[in-house]
């Protein structure tokens, strides 16, 4: 007999009702629609209209609904009752806690404002915290960019006014070629795949340069098995290649770039170096139409790359000369770099060809007419359909800012950035330096700081230093050790607050940074500064105030908790004048908004904030009359104005009583339009301003008419970076601001204005015979950082990581499946169990970013396999670089940024007995919350 | 009635995309979401948060290594859930017609009411695609959706299964396999979908589109001049030479 | 296989006690009233109790009727349905012999064929199993039919005939693990064709789905030492088959039978373990266990 089918319901009912608002499980920031069910979070889907994720969710995303209800949520403040460290606390009232931490913040700021540092990790309120340290006056304030990826962003930034990072992206319905650098997942993580999705689907193809082929690099069609630290050498290489045979766009760099800008070339003078320009400080280059010297800019110049000027006897050559000189080197040819790359020299030469044949045999027209800065009108634009992206697998090395910087110089040859199927913004990306305010650090006790604390550096004048040439921020940001650290330094704020260097600090103010876990170097060493005391008996860091909405590790090191709401909880804004969620093709911004009350006795910390600052009545909070400006974040993000017309939020803004985007006044029933809207508003750019955006008139004026500029902005792309020059030319010893002689050598290495590569500091302070071994860690696309593993969907995917070894390693110890193996480092040792893995670069052993766990965190078990099997390679990472007999104590980090180089550590590895806990391994922390329930059958039942 | 229809009027499946699944475990965590609120017991975690944590899933995503002949190893992301087989051993074995095929659609199903949890399907199933639900003690498995891809309470787009709907990269086409016009059927066609241990005779209805080769540039290698690099100006001449050359260029 | 004792006991106690019933039901020994009702008694013991061990083996078993549903197409079901015609044919036999001193011979005939028609679903609900190529094969229905009747007949106390039924189940029982042992190669699948990568080069698992177990790995991904396999296989073949013919060779007492019939149990108990544990399911491939490569 053939079967009927039971009649089962095939339309049940889905929801009561969609609420529509941001993720939060990780900075993309996608769309979601949570569907609710008896005022219950049912289920969460992405919403298809947002411009990030168009309906597509990642593993993290759908997961929101354990993060939400995770047995690990903060129920309510907390005052440290227990020793710090001992997670012993009681709970407190929120008067009683705003009390505590105005009682702490009021007399700083009274007396000494800089005696708060006030760092803000995982924040995506930025423009928010930054104002509020602003008006309280501390000049120690950052995020987390500085160990993230600020190499990144930095020389993205100075080199062509915007960066990879979720700054932009490739032309992805264009590009044909598609070529990643260091990337396991990014921030852009929805976009990418969709975009990786496309190309395939078009047929592109893709190069995955990374020592371990997982994820992007799995489903690459060719995998460059790169040497940790060697990208620069590699992608200097494939230049040379390119230069010698002529495939690079004469054209672009020409028109575009300062490539044909004349630089100073009389070695005696003080601006050797330099770039030539007229009186009004225009740079100058050789206009072929004239065979005369003048300004870049100017209407119908043509500028020559090949012209020299000879004035005075000395002839000034175009940064094209000194360029070309340098990198047609045999030095920097496949041959010589090869063996030190793991990359053989064929390949390197294959892997150009390929970006030859695409970049220039596949270039296309497309019949877009558009005007450009000097007022020349094009009928069509030139598509190049070649695009790269990278992330901190080249920045989080020690090289990694004349890495990244590499990189650009490589797609700027191939003039490919901002064309179709290359590269392009995203808005309010390309912004020149220029457009970018420098860094400010004028402390005035009881008043606000002069001005926005992180910035972009001109030269020695701006660093952050004070007269007697100490450093004015606690994290030495903007000095001649990293002068360029545009986002701060925040790995380096604990072990300086420790050590009283530059100066001592009174209040550790914290926000979403699990310092004392996964987001520090030297995990143990800074447990212990966060609970040494002085001989006195008083902790050495007076006070560590701290906002988590979770029970992490970071919790129990400080004496005052402010708990925060989850993400589906509380009012926030993705917005402009922060890290926005823009496409290529449109300006954006987002907000979140309570789409379920809270059960606890929390708040949303942006909220909290502005409470303190009405407690302490700080200026930017405070109307004349000493009432308060702001009730809560939400009538902040409705309310505030960062100039006139220019708020968080740029959609529904008011004009007159009109409603209008980009510029207005602001309007009440803002955050209602968006909730409408599906908790966005985008705003698409017209179609001719689509490319070209850094010198198309077009973009231009769109852009100040949406409040991204106050005055059109054109500006060329550096490949020749002269900020970096006038660092050298201190170093040599010109001009009044000078760099201690300890570090003169040094800067005038590593700050060379053309891209070059020297080995990761690591590697010159170890021995590579006692530490042959690189080690890394990747980013699960299930879970983000430490706060994935309280989901209980999440943890069953990530709940361990072994430690990958590959082939030669794992034959040469003679391991086998389950076996262990002790890891060291020349800063510490852990033994862990290790597991084999084929595709991965035979010289490389990596694990899994992350997932070991403090015991009693996280509402897990004590003896959850997160704490017992799982752990950090963080152990093995110092901050600073080992002493080398120069008396000093070198920061391990970036010269030119001071970002953490995470990825240049070395290790020696040998097999272990098996261990019943990996180690090293720690004592249970008290737990303000207890331990989840044990069977979950999730179900909202109506 | 766990026999199994002779025809069905329809087969339904997916068609996975092994050379585009970056392993992101997106679907398996929606279709966690989906079938824990949705079709019949919720899918159950025992010892959430505890030191052996087990739950049931309707879709996993493995990871392999291949390592070729010449050339480097490669790694494939590869999910798996039921493959709603033509051929379904699942159904014939069960003793109490709690499992079966769909006429309609040749979807795979389990009468959660019916099912004494005896484990036979389970057994009988060659890709590991049906879990014993720890806590209800019924049998779970893809139920491609069933309550999705029909539901008017859905808009006609969200009609997918939740898995495909959001795949990031997608590498997750749904569509009905026995119309040789659909777009999966002719995706299969284009890319030599296979199916998985065929000598089981199970027939899947769904299909998995292997890998493009990889690696394949440096093939030329070795082969001396490669016309795109031709250098512009013998080495000899140096840079003043590569000068000149280019010069003429612009 | 996961060796769950439920489904173990209830293999090797059905089993035993389906044989008896066979013995029983064609009349041998040739008993009447309480000597009957002794042996019948001992045959439910092991049947009934068998039966009763396998629906604890159910997730569910307050719903165990439905598994009569379905006796056309699955064997589980039909397993069923044979064992209670079984015991209600044989009950009623019995019952003659017992209370009447009656032997309706038809029906005892019927009853046996009954009983090992119950016997052979059992075996034929792991036969038809490709994805368990141990099992897969004809001769393991024959091997629980052996199994049965040779058990039956020694608690049915059929000396000689028992002594050659001995001997020939465990011939069946070495020649199954014989090619038991080739089956999961012979069955063609490793993770080549489990993936259809193996066209491509060598195939191996990187990572399992999940760190944390599931259902899968506990039921299929277990896996028993060569030498502690070996060792089983001795003591199934020593307890279950050279002990009871020594017993038997000896002259005949009680005590001999009872040592013969325990030693036999556990015999066939240890089989039956190993049964499960050797079996590989080719589910566990995917996880780069069984004929993974
Ligand atoms: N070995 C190694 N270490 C690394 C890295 C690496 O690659 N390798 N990467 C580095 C990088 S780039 C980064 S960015 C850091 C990231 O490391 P962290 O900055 O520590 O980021 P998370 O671990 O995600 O968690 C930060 C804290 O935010 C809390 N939190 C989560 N949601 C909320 C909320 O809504 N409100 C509040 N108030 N708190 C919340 C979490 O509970 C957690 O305690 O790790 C760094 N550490
Ligand atoms: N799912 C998920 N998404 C996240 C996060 C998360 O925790 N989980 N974290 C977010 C944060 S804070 C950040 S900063 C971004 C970071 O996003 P990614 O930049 O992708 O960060 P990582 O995971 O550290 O990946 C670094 C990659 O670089 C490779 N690599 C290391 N050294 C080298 C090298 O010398 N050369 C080359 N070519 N490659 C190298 C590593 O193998 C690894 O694949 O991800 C964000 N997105
Ligand atoms: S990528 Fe995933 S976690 Fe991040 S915002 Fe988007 S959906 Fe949320
Ligand atoms: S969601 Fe798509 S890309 Fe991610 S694992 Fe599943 S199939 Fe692969
Ligand atoms: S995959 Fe397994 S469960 Fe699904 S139909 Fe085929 S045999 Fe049945
Ligand atoms: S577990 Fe349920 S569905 Fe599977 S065979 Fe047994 S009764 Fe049928
Ligand atoms: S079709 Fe539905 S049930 Fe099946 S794997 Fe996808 S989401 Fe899960
Ligand atoms: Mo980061």
């Amino acid at each position: 007999m053939t079967s009927i089918s039971p009649t089962i319901n095939l339309s049940p009912k889905v929801s009561d009702e969609v609420r529509k608002t941001t993720c939060y499980m990780c900075a993309c920031r996608c769309g979601i629609n949570v569907h609710m069910k008896d005022g219950e979070v049912a289920y969460i889907e992405g919403n298809r209209d947002h411009p990030v994720n168009k309906g597509v969710l990642c593993a993290k995303g759908s997961a929101g609904i354990m993060q939400h209800n995770a047995p690990s949520r903060l129920r309510a403040p907390l005052k440290r009752v227990g020793p710090r460290g001992s997670g012993q606390f009681e709970e407190i009232s929120w008067d009683e806690a705003l009390d505590i931490a105005a009682g702490w913040l009021a007399p700083l700021r009274e007396t000494d404002p800089s005696k708060l540092a006030f760092f803000t990790g995982r924040d995506q309120s930025q423009s928010f915290t930054s104002f509020w340290a602003q008006n309280f006056g501390t000049p120690n304030y950052a995020a987390h960019g500085g160990f993230c990826s600020v190499n990144m962003a930095a020389a993205g930034i100075y080199t062509m006014g915007g960066a990879f990072w979720e700054f932009g992206q490739p032309d992805w319905d264009r590009t044909k070629l598609f070529m990643l650098f260091g990337v396991a997942e990014d921030h852009d993580s929805n976009p990418i795949k969709m975009g990786i999705g496309r190309l395939k689907a078009q047929g592109g193809r893709i190069i995955g340069v990374n020592p371990i082929r997982t994820g992007y690099n799995a489903v690459a069609d060719e995998w460059v098995g790169i040497t940790p630290g060697t990208d620069g050498l590699f992608i200097l290489a494939l230049v040379h290649e390119l230069l010698k045979a002529g495939k690079i766009d004469l054209e672009y760099l020409a028109q575009f770039t300062n490539a044909p800008v004349l630089v100073n070339s009389d070695p005696a003078s003080p601006e050797h170096g330099l770039f030539l320009r007229n009186d009004a400080g225009q740079p100058l280059v050789m206009d072929r139409s004239t065979g005369e010297p003048a300004p870049f800019d100017q209407p119908g110049v043509r500028p020559d790359m090949a012209a020299v000027w000879e004035k005075d006897g000395v002839v000034h050559r175009p940064v094209m000369h000194l360029l070309a000189e340098r990198y047609l080197s045999a030095e920097y040819g496949p041959d010589a770099v090869a063996g030190r790359c793991g990359v053989a020299a064929d390949r390197i030469r294959d892997i150009a060809a390929e970006l030859a044949r695409v970049a220039f045999d596949e270039a296309f027209e497309l019949p877009i007419a558009w005007t450009d800065f000097r007022g020349t009108r094009h009928t069509s634009m030139k598509g190049r359909p070649v695009s790269f992206h990278a992330m901190r697998g080249i920045s989080a090395h020690s090289n990694g800012f004349q890495t990244c910087r590499s990189l650009h110089l490589l797609q700027i040859l191939l003039g490919t950035v901002e064309v179709p199927g290359g590269f392009r913004f995203k808005p309010p990306y390309p912004k020149p330096v220029s457009a970018h305010p420098k860094p400010h650090y004028g402390v005035q006790a009881g008043k606000p700081l002069d001005g926005p604390h992180l910035g972009f550096v001109r030269g020695p004048e701006d660093l952050a230093l004070k007269e007697d040439g100490t450093p004015a921020r606690i994290d030495k940001a903007f000095t001649w050790e990293n002068p360029m650290s545009s986002h701060g330094l925040m790995h380096m704020v604990i072990s300086n607050a420790h050590a009283g260097d530059p100066y001592k600090i009174d209040t550790l103010f914290m926000y979403m940074a699990n310092m004392s876990w996964n987001s520090t170097m030297n995990t143990s060493g800074v447990m212990n500064m966060l609970t040494d005391k002085d001989e006195h008996g008083a902790y050495v860091i007076p006070h560590i105030i701290y906002s988590d909405a979770y029970s992490s590790e970071m919790v129990a090191y400080a004496d005052l908790i402010l708990p925060d709401t989850t993400y589906l909880e509380r009012h926030d804004c993705i917005s402009l004048l922060d890290r926005p969620i823009c496409e290529a093709d449109a300006a954006a911004d987002a907000i979140r908004w309570p789409v379920v009350e809270p059960d606890r006795d929390v708040r949303g910390f942006q909220t909290v904030l502005v409470q303190l600052a009405n407690k302490m009545q700080l200026p930017g909070f405070t109307n004349a009359d000493g009432s308060a400006k702001y009730e809560d974040y939400a009538d902040y993000i409705v309310n505030h104005e960062r100039k006139p017309g220019i708020g968080p939020l740029a959609g529904w803004r008011m004009n007159g009583n009109e409603t209008s985007h980009g510029r207005g006044a602001p309007n009440l029933e803002q955050i209602n339009r968006y909730i409408e809207n599906g908790g966005f508003f985008v705003s698409h750019i017209p179609e001719d301003c689509a490319y070209m955006k850094p010198w198309n008139a077009g973009y231009q004026d769109w852009a100040v008419e949406m409040g991204l500029y106050d005055a059109p902005q054109p500006y060329i792309f550096d490949v020749y970076v002269e900020t970096m020059r006038k660092f050298q030319l201190a170093a040599e010893g010109n001009g009044a601001r000078q760099p201690p002689d300890h570090l003169r050598a040094r800067i005038r290495e590593t700050l060379d204005p053309l891209p070059i590569w020297y080995p990761p500091f690591e590697d010159s302070h170890v021995s590579e015979d006692n530490y042959p071994v690189h080690a890394l860690t990747q980013r699960p696309m299930a879970m983000y950082h430490s706060w994935g593993t309280q989901n209980a969907w999440l943890r069953q995917i990530h709940g361990r990581n072994p430690l990958y070894v590959p082939t030669a390693i794992w034959q040469a110890n003679g391991f086998a499946e389950g076996d262990w193996a002790s890891v060291t480092s020349v800063h510490g040792s852990i033994t862990v169990p290790v597991a084999h893995m084929a595709a991965l670069n035979s010289n490389t052993v990596w694990t899994w970013n992350a997932i070991g766990k403090r015991k009693g965190a996280w509402a897990l078990s004590e003896d959850a396999t997160e704490a017992t099997k799982g752990f950090l390679l963080n152990h093995l990472i110092h901050e600073l670089l080992p002493p080398k007999g120069d008396g000093l104590r070198w920061a391990n980090s970036d010269p030119v940024t001071g970002q953490a180089a995470w990825f240049d550590l070395r290790v020696r590895i040998e097999k272990a007995r098996p261990q019943a806990e990996a180690q090293p391994a720690f004592d249970k922390l008290g737990s303000p919350v207890g331990v989840g329930p044990d069977t979950l059958t999730w179900k909202v039942k109506s | 009635m766990t026999t199994l229809p002779k025809s069905t009027e329809k087969q339904l499946g997916l068609v996975i995309d092994l050379d585009t699944c970056v392993g992101c475990h997106a679907c398996v965590v929606s279709c966690k979401g989906w079938n824990t609120e949705n079709y019949g017991a919720p899918l159950a975690d025992l010892d959430a948060y505890g030191a052996d944590p087990v739950g049931t899933f309707l879709n996993r995503v493995h990871s392999y290594e291949v390592e070729p002949e010449t050339g480097p190893a490669q790694l494939i992301h590869f999910p798996k859930s039921c493959l709603h087989c033509e051929d379904a051993p699942c159904v014939t074995v069960c003793p109490t017609g709690a499992s079966y095929k769909r006429v309609e659609d040749g979807i795979v199903l389990v009468n959660e009411d019916q099912c004494i949890g005896c484990g036979l399907c389970a057994w009988a199933c060659p890709y590991g695609a049906r879990e014993l639900d720890g806590a209800e003690k019924v049998m779970k498995k893809c139920t491609l959706c069933v309550d999705r891809i029909y539901n008017e309470n859905l808009p006609e787009e969200d009609r997918v299964p939740a898995c495909v709907r959001t795949c990031p990269a997608g590498a997750r086409h749904f569509g009905d396999l026995s119309d040789p016009s659909s777009d999966v059927s002719q995706l299969v066609r284009e890319r030599d979908g296979m199916d998985l241990m065929p000598e089981q005779g199970t027939k899947p209805a769904n299909k998995y589109l292997p890998p493009r080769p990889k690696d394949k540039i440096s093939v030329e290698s070795g082969q001396g001049e490669i016309p795109q690099l031709t250098p512009v100006a013998e080495e000899a001449k140096g840079f003043v030479g590569w000068l000149d050359r280019m010069l003429d260029k612009i | 296989m996961h060796p769950a004792p439920s489904v173990i006991l209830f293999t090797t106690l059905s089993g035993l006690g389906f044989g008896l019933l066979f013995w029983l039901g064609l009349g041998f020994p040739p008993v009447k009233g309480w000597a009957a009702f002794g042996y019948f008694t001992l045959a439910y013991l092991l049947s009934v109790g068998g039966l009763l061990a396998s629906v604890f083996h159910l997730g569910r078993p307050e719903r165990a009727l439905r598994a009569f549903t379905q006796w056309r197409s699955s064997w589980l079901s039909r397993e069923g349905v044979c064992s209670v015609a079984a015991l209600l044919t044989m009950a009623i036999y019995g019952a003659g012999l017992v209370f009447l001193g009656q032997n309706w011979t038809i029906l005892g005939v019927i009853g046996a064929g009954l009983s090992l028609a119950t016997v052979f679903t059992t075996g034929m609900i792991y036969a038809q199993l490709k994805t368990v190529p141990r099992w897969n094969t004809w001769v393991t229905p024959v091997l629980f039919l052996a199994f049965s009747i040779s058990g039956g007949s020694l608690l049915a106390g059929q000396g000689t005939v028992t002594l050659i039924l001995l001997l020939v189940t465990a011939g069946i029982l070495l020649f199954w693990w014989q090619i038991g042992d080739g089956a999961m190669g012979a069955s063609g699948s490793n993770l080549g064709t489990a993936t259809g990568l193996g066209s491509i080069g060598r195939v191996t698992q990187f990572e399992a789905p999940h760190t944390g177990r599931n259902y899968l790995l506990n039921e299929f991904a277990f896996e028993v030492g060569r030498k502690q396999a070996a060792k089983l296989r001795v003591i199934a073949l020593v307890a279950g088959f050279a002990v009871p013919t020594v017993c038997l060779l000896l002259p005949v007492s009680v005590f001999g039978l009872g040592i013969a019939a325990v030693a036999h149990f556990i015999g066939v108990a240890a089989s039956r373990w190993l049964f499960f544990a050797e079996a590989e399911h080719v589910t566990a491939i995917y996880y780069g266990k069984a004929g993974a490569v």
